[in-house]
């Protein structure tokens, strides 16, 4: 079990990689002259590739979030058992759930 | 009992890394609930928008940037380190790390305000 | 001849259900160290202060204590070194059982040696002839960099990890089973590793570098565990 979270996080966090950068690269261009959900919406809406790329950020930070703060609980407040791995699938299917419900929020055409 | 006296350049990477991530983890509930709003009431995302153009929260973005670039950098140097024979010049891609971190935020920053 | 000046020195004293510091004026002498500190205070102050040595020259680590947070080999701790502003303080090692003062209880250490499979497992017998390793070969360069290890738990009681997570078998459990993966002489590799991809295995390191950054030997168990990392992770992925 061990292993396979251990190879979960890297993975997940190899696939974020080149997701984060474009993100904070989204970000500084966005962020010229002020924010409006107008310009952000005229940028997304309909479109499939932001989908795609949103899409899969939120798989991985849902897998990488829940096992780091899985790690946090163990080692910082002594959590163990099922407490401890009832916490983290409910912390991943959370993020996945608000987090695909947020890209849909901002790719659907209305 | 006695504490450990810590304070060596990877020790720091390893506790922004932990640090970074777990605030970054209670921030993003919060990011998708206020992007959610964009379909159904984005007259809502707007005023949240312009609630934003206020110094103090300009000054909170940079620090989530920030935080995501120093994670970022942390990640990288544990995967190069895991992945790659380790060569002892580690301790110059840590502080090199918090530098890059520091530089793109701040490119956010400049850009934001 | 003037008195030698004085320093003050906190000795934790107590055992396994708690203690507390006791404060001694220690005379200061020239090239002391901890460990001669201690002894004076044992001799000269207070007879019931129990604390280990066994070498006093920096080869046996039996004389292993946290100075000023630090853990070193009192030894080869010079007082000059690590005096601040007249004061020491001198507890067990972190992350182990106390037995009593200053003696803390080694178990846990070397039980944990045992888990990570760090026993030996040979493949000839006397009657066959010496196995020919030649020192070059990047295995043997990985195995001679770990193997100086003394067993004196300063890494184990520097570590984080091991503080936040009782299972994690420990910066020298895992080198020493990193010189058996590499250990052409060792018959047991794949058992090696499964006892190290275990709960507390090597994934649970988060490479924060107390262990190399302490040990007197100059080891490094931090790259240690990221070859153990690679090794388990190799065998995963390619279904075993």
């Amino acid at each position: 079990m061990e292993m396979r979270l251990y190879l979960l996080q890297r993975i997940s966090a190899i696939v974020m990689a080149p997701l984060v950068l474009g993100h904070i690269a989204v970000m500084i261009y966005a962020v010229q002259d002020g924010l409006t959900a107008e310009e952000i919406l005229g940028r997304t809406q309909g479109s499939i590739l932001w989908a795609l790329f949103y899409g899969t950020f939120v798989v991985a930070v849902a897998v990488h979030a829940a096992i780091g703060l899985r790690t946090i609980l163990h080692e910082w407040f002594g959590v163990g058992g099922v407490a401890l791995n009832g916490f983290a699938g409910a912390t991943c299917f959370g993020l996945l759930a608000m987090g695909l419900n947020a890209v849909a929020a901002v790719t659907v055409t209305p | 009992m006695s504490h450990l006296r810590r304070g060596h350049p990877l020790w720091y990477a390893h506790i922004l890394h932990r640090v970074s991530g777990l605030l970054l983890a209670l921030f993003l509930p919060v990011h998708f609930w206020v992007l959610s709003h964009a379909l159904t009431a984005p007259q809502d995302l707007d005023a949240f928008l312009s609630f934003t153009d206020h110094t103090p929260v300009k000054i909170a973005e940079w620090g989530l940037v920030f935080l995501l670039s120093v994670h970022f950098f942390g990640g990288m140097r544990l995967l190069v380190l895991e992945l790659t024979p380790w060569q002892p010049w580690q301790k110059g891609w840590a502080a090199a790390a918090v530098a890059c971190s520091f530089f793109l935020s701040t490119t956010f920053l400049l850009q934001a305000i | 001849m003037s008195a030698p000046d004085s320093m003050q020195v906190s000795v934790w004293r107590g055992g396994p259900d708690g203690g507390r510091f006791q404060s001694f004026d220690v005379p200061r002498y020239e090239s002391q160290t901890v460990l001669d500190v201690v002894a004076w205070i044992q001799q000269e102050a207070d007879p019931t202060l129990s604390y280990r040595f066994a070498c006093r020259v920096g080869m046996c680590g039996s004389c292993a204590m946290m100075v000023n947070g630090v853990p070193r080999w009192t030894c080869r701790t010079h007082v000059q070194k690590v005096l601040d502003a007249d004061r020491i303080e001198i507890a067990p090692l972190r992350n182990l059982p106390i037995i009593k003062d200053l003696a803390a209880n080694m178990d846990p250490f070397f039980e944990k040696w045992v888990q990570a499979g760090g026993v030996f497992e040979g493949t000839e017998t006397r009657a066959d002839s010496y196995a020919p390793i030649v020192h070059e070969d990047a295995d043997r360069a990985n195995a001679d960099a770990g193997i100086e290890c003394i067993n004196c738990s300063v890494c184990y009681a520097a570590c984080d990890t091991v503080a936040g997570n009782p299972e994690f078998l420990g910066p020298a459990a895992l080198n020493r089973a990193w010189t058996l993966v590499n250990d052409a002489k060792d018959a047991s590799r794949d058992r090696v590793l499964d006892a190290v991809s275990g709960k507390g295995g090597c994934h649970a390191c988060h490479s924060m570098g107390n262990c190399q950054q302490y040990c007197p030997n100059g080891l490094n168990p931090l790259t240690a565990i990221a070859g153990l990392k690679r090794a388990t992770a190799r065998r995963a992925l390619r279904g075993r």
